[in-house]
């Protein structure tokens, strides 16, 4: 009998493919082609503590396998998303990762106790890398001091049963470095990656493409990037659990992430492609695991890493 | 706040017919049950490129017409201009092809309960989902005057059966190679004065919808009108498509143009606000 339970932190999935924060709605979008329940998780949107807007359109452009987006975290905000959003993720019977995202240290410290007494909710995915920010100094994982105060923020108002999963940016020198330190500042895990800085300019206008001038670019224009992000930092960590995410559109590439060392794999911008992708990665991945003679997930998480002299 | 259509179904439909017309194709789709419950102003999203594409997003069509022929016959049709890698990868495709679609989405064009008088105006390919609204306004006995604009002849989409539906029919070009030459704005205003038109539904380039909704605030119209802006999913779960909006509590909010629209309301869009969120927009900074 395969299993293909996924672990993060103290958190135990049924299976390791998630939703990628911000790529699945509020899940009632989605939810009109799949039961979520058979996801391992749903990661919602990185909600803020008050409603956002968001940035000016156009918010997207398409490039070359990939997509890049400057959404600017628009959302409804803690209060409105834990009295409407949260019972209806509930009531699907799925797993529910809680994204967070803050302007300030304060901002995270204030989320995490909004959201330590909730129920039916997972882990909390604490986004401190959204690139879509006026001031890329806000980008809280792109210093160790910075990316290490949210962490604690939120480590120290949470209390004790929630994993914190610390979503970075791979747009560092050292990706590794940043791991280590919200490692340090209480994290259980990690995701990885966020999307990747970019620009398109229109040549027609002469003029950046998007109101926001730079977006995030998401799709597997990115995947190398991810793999290598998750390969380094199990190298280091070993015994940090990873999800890991950018550009995954099929159960091979899924398949990647894990030996690379993620121990459970979301599916982001492939679902704006197709609404049933993390479905069919999910059974492809399966496929791919005991064709490749694996008994469980677990056993093929970072088998990438194995020495030369083993088979 | 709205949800997707519930009526959206992905099915692998069959390429039954591809034609070109001017500069655009025609395309019809094997789409079984789905199409019964198409409505005129709904869009269908469309997978691009084949399997091996670096072209990852949906396209996004409006709905030309759909026939009901039962559970296996519905089809369903499009319009397609193609001028991006992926529209023109969709126009060669031919009969026999299998394709990723999903619809029918978005929201639909409001159909009064009373006979009206509608001016229906439309750019380009624009004018696809304008003859299926126009059957049904006339079905519901409505007069139904069309104005068509484009830059040029090859680029009116205005086939024959489509024409039937319509009282009265009224081509613009802005060179002049068929109709009237100007843009429709030039002749809309003039239409609205001696025919006493009720209502305007409007579909093409945002710019163009913007100088229709003026005209319709000046004569105090009700115009409905089929937006667009850069869509990932067309599903509502990417949030890329957003447009300002005020809303009947007088708010300002960035909506979703693939499940709050595309038709709105003319006079409900922010028009002025171009690459900028407007002031006052609901969890602005």
């Amino acid at each position: 009998m395969f299993n293909f339970q996924a672990t993060l932190g103290e958190a135990e999935f049924d299976n390791p493919i998630f939703t990628a924060s911000g790529c699945a709605g509020s899940g009632k979008e989605l939810s009109q082609f799949f039961e979520l329940s058979q996801l391992g998780a749903v990661v919602t949107k990185s909600i803020m503590l008050k409603a956002r807007s968001g940035r000016a359109t156009p918010r997207m452009a398409e490039t070359p396998s990939g997509m890049l987006n400057s959404i600017g975290l628009q959302g409804p905000g803690i209060d409105s998303f834990l009295e409407n959003d949260i019972p209806w993720l509930r009531d699907q019977g799925v797993r529910i990762v809680v994204s967070i995202a803050g302007e300030s240290v304060e901002d995270y410290a204030v989320l995490a106790r909004k959201l330590r007494a909730i129920p039916g909710i997972s882990a909390l995915e604490v986004n401190i890398s959204c690139p879509n920010v006026e001031n890329r100094g806000q980008v809280f994982a792109c210093h160790p001091e910075t990316a290490r105060a949210a962490i604690q923020a939120v480590r120290r108002n949470i209390g004790g049963g929630l994993p914190i999963i610390a979503k970075l940016t791979p747009d560092v020198t050292s990706i590794v470095e940043i791991a280590e330190e919200v490692v340090a500042a209480g994290a259980d895990a990690l995701a990885l990656i966020n999307t990747v800085l970019g620009m398109v300019i229109d040549t027609n206008t002469m003029r950046p493409k998007l109101a926001g001038k730079t977006g995030g670019l998401s799709g597997p224009a990115i995947r190398p990037i991810a793999v290598r992000a998750v390969y380094q930092v199990h190298a280091a960590m070993p015994h940090v659990k990873i999800l890991g995410m950018g550009g995954v559109t099929s159960g091979r590439d899924a398949f990647e992430l894990i030996l690379a060392g993620a121990s459970a794999v979301s599916v982001g911008t492939a679902s704006f492609g197709n609404p049933m992708a993390a479905m069919q990665i999910k059974d492809e991945l399966r496929t791919e695991l005991i064709a490749h003679g694996f008994d469980s997930l677990r056993e093929a998480v970072g088998y990438a890493h194995r020495s030369e002299g083993n088979i | 706040m709205m949800g997707i259509n519930s009526n959206a179904k992905q099915v692998i439909a069959e390429i039954v017919s591809n034609k070109k017309v001017g500069a655009y194709h025609h395309m019809v789709f094997a789409v079984g049950e789905l199409a019964s419950a198409a409505k005129p102003g709904n869009f269908a999203a469309i997978s691009v490129g084949g399997e091996s594409s670096q072209l990852v997003l949906r396209r996004a069509f409006a709905i030309y017409r759909t026939f009901d022929r039962g559970a296996n016959g519905g089809l369903l049709e499009i319009v397609v201009a193609p001028h991006g890698a992926g529209s023109t990868w969709l126009t060669n495709q031919q009969p026999g092809i299998k394709i990723d679609l999903i619809a029918p989405l978005g929201t639909a064009f409001g159909i009064p309960t009373e006979p009206v008088r509608a001016l229906l105006v439309g750019g380009g390919y624009g004018s696809a989902p304008l003859f299926g609204l126009s059957e049904v306004l006339k079905n519901r006995g409505c007069r139904v005057d069309m104005v068509l604009g484009a830059s040029t002849a090859m680029k009116i989409y205005a086939p024959l059966d489509g024409k039937r539906s319509v009282s009265s029919l009224t081509i613009t070009t802005e060179d002049g190679s068929t109709g009237k030459t100007g843009k429709v704005t030039d002749v809309i205003r003039e239409m609205i004065a001696s025919n006493e038109i009720d209502i305007i539904y409007s579909c093409g380039p945002m710019g163009m919808l913007e100088a229709i909704n003026d005209i319709a605030e000046e004569f105090n119209l009700t115009h409905q009108c089929s937006i667009e802006e850069s869509m990932a999913c067309g599903i509502g779960v990417c949030m890329t498509c957003v447009i300002p909006i005020k809303g009947d509590d007088g708010v300002i909010r960035m909506l979703r143009s693939c499940i709050d629209g595309p038709v709105v309301a003319g006079e409900s869009v922010i028009w002025s606000a171009k690459r900028t969120i407007p002031e006052g927009t609901w969890g602005a900074l």
